[in-house]
Order: structure tokens, then sequence, then C-alpha cells
């Protein structure tokens, strides 16, 4: 893992310009993905929030930039997108199923309205300009970075108490308060240090406009993307989404460029493939795949009959 | 006298809500299936009715003879093929939740990217009955009213099926209890199909009503999705006669929220309202407890 982390440190130093882009937005998505399953997948709370909290952290950064030094402006977006989750969740996560997917669909638009009211009324802008001089390899290394710890950290707190009092709640809620899990306390707080991984990507992703506005800022795609891409992966391990992030990217890069619409079509077949033909994701399939092999190739001749469990 | 006109201007809206809403309470209350891609059955409906009027030179409303059957018809089918393979499998009623947000998030993309491949992004419209009407001393036109007059119909008509015919009597006792309508002889899975393709022609027909006086693009689907939701949410789930109360509330309190504190707002004022509700009363103001 250390060596394949020097690599691809080292592939700015060879790669185009292009090249570097694509891997910065393929780090972004990684991020992203990894953050949202760290808690809708272990929960099974459908976020739809992803553009929300993404949107807030690219606005953080444009405020604070002027003001702070760029590592400062990335860190205040991650604790803004750490405590706006937190005042979102401690007055919503009461709602599940259906009414949580809905209630955070239409959050991205209701935080995309008060900005835009705000900088219309209060600043009398609409736009906002980011100067800086932060190359594209400084990006590429902070979001690699983002990845790296967003991935190793969803595999680390799922060690510990607090990722299995996560899945308990996924598994059922109503039991494991019984248990004594004080399912509130670690649902906000899964989902606030989720967000604050979102506003971070944000905020990271921001150096590279030249100026922002609403209508950028908070685009729902980022939610559907970022969720066809941790179930395509599988969101039950860490390093699921990164898997899913892939081929979903590959695929909008071919698209988005002659054929935008296509791509909403290919987003869409995505879902349905996935709900019946891929429960589990990609990760889940190559893991069954890999464990019949495994005992296929460990039972020799009498296999068929340990293959069958 | 201008608050007065901003109040009707809600009534007409509300009614609108209460419309759109129609179709969906009638998919979620009693097939139990919420159908993301609901909208893009209204913007179906509000297409056809523009190709009826501009490449015809028809009457809108005759297009409803031709989108209704039609968004029946695929209604039917995805509930018949996709649906019930979901609702066979799923363990409870939150897993089959899960499977279908994302299925119906992905008709809703799959409808909505070819039509926007057929018919691109661009705004449309078209003009119809659009001249003005005293009203109470207030002027409106007369295409809202249409529209804020079929949906009492539609209501009205749906809560005469409903309430005296048979075929009403199945569909009310499947949304209180499924598994009790089985028992005692209902046909749930095909009533609940039909509840289903029936929803979905309200969706066709309530975007031909309201296509005739908004503008509207392939993307629209959406953000009706979600008013509607909004509205079925609040009038609580299976209620015919409160989704068109809570579209009326809604359209109210949207115009004088608009009207009295800022009208790029009304997104927010929407969802505060939807907040507060859920928070309140998740079971909806019309159920009683």
């Amino acid at each position: 893992m250390a060596a394949g982390t020097l690599v691809l440190a080292l592939v700015p130093l060879v790669a185009s310009n292009y090249v570097i882009s694509l891997f910065i937005l393929l780090y972004a998505n990684v991020a992203l993905a990894t953050a949202w399953a760290f808690f809708s997948g272990a929960t099974r709370y459908i976020s739809l929030a992803t553009a929300a909290f993404f949107g807030v952290g690219i606005y953080v950064l444009a405020i604070a930039h002027v003001y702070v030094p760029i590592p400062l402006a990335l860190a205040a977006a991650a604790i803004v997108g750490f405590l706006v989750a937190l005042v979102v969740g401690l007055s919503t996560l009461r709602l599940r199923g259906v009414y949580f997917v809905v209630f955070t669909f239409g959050l991205t638009e209701l935080v995309h309205q008060i900005i835009n009211w705000w900088e219309i009324n209060i600043n009398k802008t609409t736009s906002r300009y980011i100067f800086t001089d932060v190359s594209n390899v400084n990006i590429y290394e902070t979001l690699l970075a983002a990845a790296l710890i967003t991935i190793v950290g969803s595999w680390y707190v799922n060690q510990i108490r607090l990722g299995f009092a996560l899945r308990a709640i996924g598994e059922d809620e109503t039991v494991a308060r019984h248990t004594g899990i004080n399912t509130t306390r670690v649902k906000v707080v899964c989902f606030a240090l989720s967000a604050s991984v979102m506003a971070l990507v944000g905020a990271a992703l921001a150096l590279r406009y030249p100026y922002i506005d609403a209508n950028i800022a908070f685009n729902n795609t980022w939610s559907f993307q970022v969720l066809i891409a941790a179930l395509l992966g599988g969101p039950g391990r860490a390093w699921g989404p990164a898997v899913g992030a892939i081929p979903l990217l590959l695929l909008s890069e071919y698209l988005a460029g002659s054929f935008p619409h296509h791509f909403s079509i290919a987003l869409g077949l995505c879902f349905v493939v996935i709900v019946y033909f891929l429960p589990g994701g990609i990760t889940r399939l190559l893991l069954n795949l890999y464990h019949s092999w495994i005992l296929r190739s460990r039972a020799g001749p009498s296999g068929e009959k340990m293959g069958a469990h | 006298m201008i608050l007065f006109e901003v109040f009707l201007g809600g009534v007409l809206l509300g009614g609108m809500y209460g419309l759109i809403a129609l179709g969906l309470n009638l998919q979620y209350g009693v097939a139990r299936i919420l159908n993301l891609s609901y909208g893009e059955f209204f913007m179906g409906g509000a297409f056809t009715a523009f190709f009826v009027i501009m490449l015809w030179q028809f009457n809108p409303l005759l297009s409803l003879f031709i989108s209704m059957p039609i968004a029946f018809a695929m209604n039917w089918l995805i509930y018949q093929y996709l649906m019930i393979p979901l609702i066979r499998r799923a363990s409870d009623q939150d897993a089959l939740d899960a499977d279908v947000v994302l299925v119906t998030f992905g008709l809703l993309f799959v409808f909505q990217g070819l039509a926007l491949v057929n018919w691109s992004g661009d705004l449309r419209g078209y003009s119809f009955m659009s001249s003005p009407v005293h009203l109470l001393g207030a002027t409106v036109a007369l295409n809202r009213l249409l529209a804020f007059l079929g949906a009492c119909a539609l209501a009205f008509a749906l809560f005469l099926v409903l309430r005296y015919t048979r075929f009403g009597t199945a569909l009310r006792a499947i949304t209180i209890d499924p598994v009790a309508a089985s028992l005692v002889g209902v046909d749930v899975r095909r009533f609940s199909a039909l509840a289903f393709a029936a929803g979905g022609a309200l969706a066709a027909a309530s975007g031909m009503l309201v296509s005739t006086f908004i503008s509207f693009s392939s993307t629209i689907g959406v953000e009706y999705t979600l008013k509607a939701l909004i509205v079925v949410i609040m009038a609580g789930v299976g209620r015919v006669t409160g989704t068109l109360a809570a579209g009326l509330l809604l359209g109210v309190v949207e115009s004088l929220g608009g009207y009295l504190v800022d009208p790029s707002l009304t997104i927010a004022i929407n969802f505060g309202l939807f907040i507060l509700i859920l928070l309140l009363r998740p079971t909806g103001l019309f159920t009683r407890a």
C-alpha cells in the first residue's frame, strides 16, 4: 500500500496536465464516495446531501482564502462542514427511510437558495473570484492525501466501537438503542465526520475555479454520482467506493464531452443494474469469485462438494 | 386588496400542487411505492400537450387522450415488471424502500435523459386560454382557473370512486392494511398495479393542465416530484381529500411568504413547512390519530 501511494504521489512528475486533472477528479470522487459510504452505507440512511456539504466547502474557501493562508482555509471548510452537518443532523436524523432521502435531496436546494439570497441581498453580488497561485500538483497531492486518509480512517473506524455501533444502527436501530448505544450521538457524529470530508473536497476542488457562484457550488449531480460510485463499488468495505468511482469517472469523462445527455441515461441504468444484478457492488462480486476460486483450487478433484458451500 | 390577490394566487397555485400530488398519493398510499420518477410523467404530459398544439394545432386538452393511456400503461409495466420482483425479495419495508428509491431514481435519469436527447433542454411554452377573468374583484388568468377546477374535479371524482365503488373499497382496504385486505379476498397485487398505473395517468393529466400557464423543459420533472412529495407527506399518505387541502395550504403559505418575505425564498419556505410538519406531525395533517 505504501509503495502504491508512493507511485501515485509521483504521477505528477511524468503525467500531462490532462492526466493530472483526471486524477484530481478521481481522488475527489473517491474521497466523496468513501465518506458517503462511511455514514450512509453502514446506517442505510441514504443521503443526497453530498452536494450541499460540497458546496458549503466551496463557499468557505472562496470567502476565507482572501484572509488566511490556503491550508487554513481548507481546514476551515472541513470544520464548517462538520458544524453544519451537526446542526442538520440534530434536527433531522429522527427522519427515517424515504423521508430522510427526500429531506437530504431538498437540503441542497435549500442551502443553494439561502446562499443565493444572502449573496444578492447582503453582498450585492452573485459570484466570487478565487485568486490563488496553488498549482495543480499541490491540489493533486492534497486530494490524494484526502482520499487515502478517508479510506484508512473509514477502515479504522470500522474496527473500533464507533463503527460497530454504526453497523448496529444499520441492522436495526431499535435493537441498537436497547443495547445501550446512544444512537443519536453516533449518527450525528458520523454524519458530521462524513460531511467534513465532503466540504474539504469541495474546498480543494474550488482552488481550480477562477470564480464560483451558487449554481456551480450546489449541483445535485455530485450527490447522485457519489451515491452511484459508492453503491457500484460496494459500500460494505472501506475500499469498495474507490473501486466504483474509477469506472464511473471514466464513463463520465468519455460521455460528458460529446454526449452529455447520454451520461444521465447511463447513470440511470447504473442505478437499475446495481439494484437488480449487483447488490453489494463490484467488491462483493469480486470477493465471491475469489472465494469460490480458492475453494475450488484447494479442494482439488473433489472440489464440487466444497464449492457448493 | 393586494393581499387578497396574493391569497387568491396562492389558492390557485395550491390547487395545482394538490393536483400534482393526487397521483403520487395514489401510488404511494395504495401501492406503497415511492415513485421518484413520478414527475417525469408530469413532464411527458406537458410535452404531449405542447406537441399537440404546436404540431397539429389541436386543442391541448385532446392530448389527454394520448398522454394518459401511455402513462397508465408505462406505470403498470413499471409496477408489474420492476417493482414486483423487489417486493418479492424485500425482507422488510425499509429494505424495499431503499431499493425502490434507487430504481425510481434510475428511471428518473433514464426518462429525463431520453427527453433531453430527443427534445433538448430548452424552455417551452404555449399560449392557451390565457385571457383574464375577474373573480371577486381580483384578476386571474383563465388557464389557471381551468387547472384549479380540473384539480377539484379530479379530486372529487377520485373521492367518489374510492368511497362508492367496489374497486375503491378494495383500494381503501389495501391502503389501511394490505395483509388483511388479501385475507378478505382482495387481489392486492392486481389492484396495487392498477392504482399505481392510475397515479401515473394522473401525473400526465396534471402535466397537461399545468403546462397551459408555466414554461417547462425536459428537466422539470424532479422539481415537481419533490413538490408533490412534500404535499403527500403534509397530507398524510393515502389521504385523497387531504391532498387537495394540503396543496392549498402549501400554495397559500408559499404565495404569502413570497410576497411578505422574499419571492426568491419560496423553496426555503416550502421546506421549512415540510420539516415543521415532519417533526410535529410525522403522519400528516389529515390522518386520524
